[in-house]
């Protein structure tokens, strides 16, 4: 593997110290304002915790393609200057952005706080990606399985979304407010979709090598969530944005879509005995930990969203702490859970010595037990907003959110927890970097 | 049968994505350019860090979707001028704080932020369009 690309997973690695750096900082400057609006202000330590948990997980979720789709095309591990130009271009954008939230410059809309000409590289960058990923992709003889196509599928949902949520900068978006946040909840929503179709993809990549099963990516029935699960990134943004005066079709197609969620969720618990027996062969695996651990968040985050999903219940948590239970549960539950599984397959964890191993199974633990509390602190300050805001119709801002503010410091003791957590795994990961060799057959 | 299903599904991803963009709003008022301003003003600042539109943003401050009509002019000029405890002082000047109270006004036209229970109906869904 290349310097380069090393220095790319490095990269990769430090964002998500950086993620939980700033998430603890930002969640202590949420609490006392008085104290930080002098130093270092909420409305500045968001955008860079927002922005590095953002490129930590698509920055993730590429590095994995990157390295794996070698082997899942079956080809020569050849140098590429594609992937070298998007890996600089890419690390130097990011890089430039927080030179930009650092002299306090911002573009303002949710997720992409900073300013919009710096999407231009991005979009450059992701442009050269998906080239190269494309000419590898169709150098494939083989027939190609179920991780490709979503590998690709994210890819190009990736391009397509990126560009929607920059429409906003044509004057003919912003003559309506409607149509401007209908449009920007459309392309985040779908957003999502797509990166987590490139990291289910790399984890059913591993799920693969790890059991050895090659029909887990054939059958009818995983064929069958795919197509579900692309339409839920189409059409099932609109739960964002129930309470906006938009036209009401927009909220009852999200919402009949939403309810396909159920699917999902019976499947899981019908598959759940199923895996008992493969589980307890495995257990002992860095990475398949890693992936149960996704698979529990995912359990408990589907059930949120499909309860978020009926826009009746919707109405009392729209707006609270809930959506952000959602948001984190899924992308530390979920998403780095199977990128930590992805990328210490990569760095062959499992064959470091047992010191390390010990030090991130203790990191480990450590997440799981403070991200339950962290998930729960979070429902718990939701709820109490929900009800303050809608049933008792509380009009002084100040006064509804005391109670809330006492869930926000368990919240917070908790992120302090996560980040003690994976701090170590972090540490470990770091230096195993340097092991990483090309090719990856067991 | 793959290629089938997913061209249908891009198919129909298109089709709505033209409808969303020329149908979501229908009653749609224009901004002036004073607001106009005044939303450059407020991404500038990053208000949206710690503010809602429609619920929508950050969780430090309350949803400002409805302010412009519960809270004079005087009170608004106040608050983003000088900030409060919890809110800095953006140092803005008075051009800004009047194109930002401007904007709001105009945001407040919209429509509101809070649906009413009556809107509910048994299916779990609601209709809050204005126009039906």
């Amino acid at each position: 593997m290349s310097i380069l690309f090393r220095t790319y997973i490095r990269f990769t690695l430090l964002l998500l110290l950086a993620t939980l750096a700033f998430g603890v900082l930002s969640s202590f400057a949420f609490l006392y304002p008085e104290i930080y609006n002098h130093y270092l202000p909420f409305y500045q330590l968001h955008p860079m915790h927002v922005s590095a948990a953002l490129f930590w997980i698509i920055s993730g979720a590429t590095a994995c393609i990157i390295y794996y789709k070698q082997e899942a095309f079956a080809q020569e591990n050849k140098k590429s200057n594609a992937v070298d130009i998007f890996i600089c271009l890419w690390i130097a954008t990011i890089l430039t952005i927080f030179g930009f939230y650092a002299f306090r410059q911002f573009g303002g809309r949710e997720y992409w706080e900073f300013p919009p000409f710096l999407c231009i590289p991005l979009l450059a960058s992701w442009l050269i990606l998906m080239t190269s990923y494309l000419t590898s992709l169709t150098k494939a003889t083989d027939r190609k399985p179920l991780y490709i196509l979503m590998w690709t599928t994210g890819i190009a949902f990736f391009l397509v979304t990126f560009i929607e949520q920059n429409l906003w900068q044509i004057p003919w978006f912003r003559q309506s407010l409607l149509r401007d946040i209908t449009v920007q909840w459309k392309a985040n929503g779908s957003m999502v979709g797509a990166w987590n179709q490139m990291i289910y993809g790399t984890s059913l990549f591993i799920m693969i090598k790890i059991s050895g099963d090659k029909s887990i990516a054939e059958n009818k029935k995983v064929l069958f969530f795919y197509f579900l699960s692309i339409t839920n990134l189409m059409f099932n943004w609109g739960h964002h944005i129930y309470n906006l005066p938009t036209t009401s079709w927009v909220r009852h197609v999200s919402y009949i879509i939403s309810m396909t969620e159920w699917i999902f969720l019976i499947s899981i618990i019908h598959g759940f005995k199923s895996k008992l027996e493969e589980r307890r062969k495995l257990k002992h695996l860095v990475s398949y930990k890693f992936l149960i651990a996704a698979e529990f968040w995912l359990y408990a985050n589907l059930v949120l969203a499909i309860m978020m999903s009926i826009p009746a219940i919707n109405r009392y948590t729209h707006g609270t702490h809930i959506t952000v239970a959602h948001a984190m549960g899924s992308t530390i539950g979920i998403n780095t859970m199977i990128l930590l599984a992805g990328i210490g397959y990569m760095l062959r964890v499992d064959e470091l010595p047992l010191k390390q191993k010990k030090a991130i199974a203790t990191g480990y633990y450590i997440t799981q037990v403070s991200l339950a509390v962290f998930w729960a602190a979070l429902i718990a300050a939701g709820m109490i907003k929900g009800y303050r805001n809608t049933v008792l119709n509380m009009s002084n801002f100040q006064e509804m959110m005391q109670p809330v503010l006492s869930a926000l410091k368990i919240f917070s003791l908790a992120g302090l927890g996560v980040f003690a957590g994976l701090l170590p795994v972090i540490a470990v990961y770091l230096k195993a970097v340097k092991n990483l060799k090309p090719e990856h057959n067991q | 049968m793959t290629r089938i299903i997913l061209t249908s599904l891009l198919l129909s991803f298109c089709c709505y994505t033209v409808l969303v963009y020329l149908y979501c709003d229908t009653n749609k008022i224009p901004p002036g350019d004073i607001a106009r301003n005044g939303w450059a003003v407020w991404q500038k600042n990053n208000c949206q860090s710690c503010h809602q539109v429609y619920g929508l943003g950050g969780y430090m401050g309350p949803d400002l979707t409805n302010i412009a009509a519960v809270r004079d002019r005087k009170h608004l000029y106040t608050f983003i001028k000088y900030g409060t405890g919890r809110m800095p002082n953006l140092q803005l000047p008075d051009e800004d704080v009047n194109a930002v109270i401007e904007w709001l006004s105009w945001v407040n036209k919209t429509g509101e932020t809070k649906v009413a229970a009556s809107a509910v109906r048994w299916t779990g869904t609601y209709s809050i369009n204005k126009q039906q």
